[in-house]
């Protein structure tokens, strides 16, 4: 580390250039974590073939063959076919899509919410802080799954409500995040120096306090789009989610367990193996982003 | 020491108040209106009446909740709509199975965890400490009622070794206890990998290796031993979740406990079991969060002066 140090400092007036920037610096010791970087690589890659699926695939996610039902994997439909024809690997990548929609969508509204409350707790504390961290202490009283289930039972099934759930259930892990990072941060010399400074309490908390907490939120977010995905494909496999017919991950377990008793097992096989390699590669991802985020991990 | 609990306990009062109120007011949320959603979609004007006044619901909002409070703190959960019974009675069933499940899922998961985590800390940098960790992160990325499918077909529908629904003997906790548990067994190794890494750096640990113990007692008997405290609440916590997480794995194995009665009041509409089944778990789930907090104050003395 020190020789690195070293280097640049000796290269910087030769080459007129400034010290590495903070993104470069996180890059090149994310760089090292192959296997974080094979996961981001793998999510892009099945990302890109999801979105490119209906101009590659000769088939759609619901184009029925009541002449090819239950095939088992082939040249021709690679992970088989379902009760009604349809080309389970299709409806795989309409999945992914749908699975890639639900989790970001309900861990971004989930942040933005969290991250203000949070924040703003953090900074005023009193009364407010007070209040956010009750009603987040009561979101945290709820088993993550349940608290989906009974938002849901609530609102009825459907797409948007499995979101909105989703959403609701990630809101106080952000606050207390960016609550406990505030607190850490408001008291340093630097924002004691912005606020000398005549800076705004707005301008202190976004442009000031915000930047130092996100490090912790993005590892955050990474992971937590890995377990909404679990929550929502639970919530579908629990008839509670989106519409059983829809292409979906959890919805085609579901109706695929029926036929696994049959020795149908490739119904159930390929959607099980699509969201365990999607969460695992978020959760993968989300240790190497930590890991490249926290410096003290490359001097051990 | 009593301060400290005292203290704890106080500061639950304003977090139950929220969730009564949440669970109160789960009914009120319904879409449209709840007598009507409660009565039924064939009943008649008057029994929609009927429900209405046997529920209390043409009272004014306080009213309605202070009721709410005194019929619970009386152990009165309501009748349900679908099968007349007391909800305390059906709650009363289903309760025991659950606990079962739950504690024979946290028996194993934190015996395994435990396990390979101290044994990934001592190895740290090897193969076995990698293949560890990566069947760590695959535990907790798996998705439970997958991996309940798979056990099933394996074990129950091919090798014919267990039953594939129910509970009728003990061997039938097997498999939906290893699926609710690989989680938690997941969890648990990572977390007792890097508690045993942060207490090998102490100095008690260079000195218990100076004076020439071995390595097996310094890690087994010193080291783990204060590691062991981080580790126990965190089991404690897990019980919690393992409550919660029940819920998927009963509709998996149609166990009949808690998150079955759960799934089938939402199916059903009976929203009476739906509000005490919502109410009980997350009691459950905050007594024992109490309960580890207050373990962990009695292990740790630092912890009582923050």
């Amino acid at each position: 580390m020190t020789q690195q140090t070293d280097i640049v400092i000796d290269a910087a007036p030769a080459t007129g250039e400034a010290a590495a920037s903070p993104f470069k610096e996180f890059w090149g010791r994310f760089s090292k974590r192959k296997v974080a970087v094979a996961a981001g690589i793998f999510l892009l890659l099945m990302y890109v073939i999801a979105f490119l699926a209906p101009v590659i695939l000769p088939f759609g996610p619901n184009s029925f063959d009541y002449m090819n039902t239950l095939q088992t994997p082939s040249a021709l439909h690679w992970a088989g076919t379902d009760e009604f024809g349809r080309d389970i690997f299709a409806r795989l990548m309409n999945g992914a899509k749908l699975s890639m929609f639900i989790g970001f969508t309900s861990v971004s509204v989930g942040a933005v919410v969290g991250i203000l409350a949070g924040l703003f707790a953090g900074y005023y504390g009193g009364w407010l802080d007070a209040c956010t961290m009750r009603i987040s202490d009561v979101l945290f009283a709820f088993p993550g799954i349940l608290l989906a289930i009974g938002i849901v039972a609530i609102l009825g099934p459907g797409l948007t409500n499995v979101i909105i759930a989703v959403a609701i259930f990630s809101v106080p892990a952000f606050a207390r995040i960016v609550r406990s990072g505030t607190l850490a941060h408001k008291e340093s010399t630097y924002v004691e120096a912005a606020r000398a400074a005549g800076a705004s309490n707005m301008i202190i908390m976004f442009r000031h306090i915000l930047p130092g907490v996100l490090g912790a939120v993005i590892v955050y977010f990474t992971m937590r789009i890995g377990t909404s995905i679990l929550t929502a494909t639970s919530l579908s496999f629990l008839g509670l989610g989106v519409e059983p017919s829809t292409a979906e991950w959890g919805a085609m377990l579901s109706t695929g367990r029926d036929y696994m008793m049959a020795g149908e097992w490739h119904l159930t096989l390929f959607p099980g193996i699509a969201i365990f390699i999607t969460v695992l590669s978020f959760n993968i991802l989300g240790d190497g982003l930590h890991d490249a985020l926290d410096p003290k991990l490359d001097r051990e | 020491m009593l301060q400290y609990f005292l203290r704890r306990l106080f500061a639950l009062i304003p977090v139950l108040f929220l969730i009564s109120l949440f669970v109160f007011l789960f009914v009120h949320a319904l879409p449209g209106d709840p007598a009507r959603v409660l009565a039924g979609d064939n009943a008649t004007l008057e029994e929609v009446e009927i429900v209405r006044r046997t529920l209390n619901l043409d009272a004014p909002l306080h009213e309605q909740y202070f009721d709410f409070i005194s019929n619970i703190v009386q152990g009165d959960l309501g009748v349900s709509l679908r099968t007349r019974e007391p909800v305390t009675t059906m709650i009363g069933r289903a309760f025991m199975p659950t606990v079962w499940l739950a504690l024979c899922a946290l028996g194993w998961s934190v015996l395994f965890g435990l396990l390979s985590g101290v044994i990934s800390a001592v190895k740290r940098g090897s193969v076995g400490d990698h293949v560890g960790m990566f069947a760590a992160v695959s535990g907790i990325s798996m998705p439970p009622f997958w991996l309940g499918l798979l056990l099933m077909q394996f074990f129950s529908v091919q090798l014919g070794w267990f039953g594939t629904s129910g509970f009728d003997a003990p061997a039938d906790l097997v498999l939906p206890s290893l699926t609710l548990g690989a989680g938690v067994a997941a969890i648990m190794a990572r977390f007792t990998r890097s508690a045993v890494i942060e207490v090998i750096r102490e100095d008690y640990i260079r000195t218990a290796r100076a004076k020439g113990l071995t390595e097996k007692l310094v890690i087994w008997k010193h080291a783990l031993r204060n590691a062991l405290i981080p580790v126990v609440t965190m089991a404690g916590l897990q019980f919690g979740f393992l409550l919660g997480g029940s819920i998927v794995i009963e509709r998996v194995f149609r166990w009949p406990g808690m998150g079955s009665l759960l799934l089938d009041a939402i199916s059903f509409r009976d929203y009476a079991v739906v509000q005490a089944e919502i109410l009980i778990f997350s009691l459950e789930f905050l007594l024992i969060n109490l309960l580890v907090d207050l373990l962990y104050a009695v292990i740790n003395p630092k912890i009582r002066y923050s």
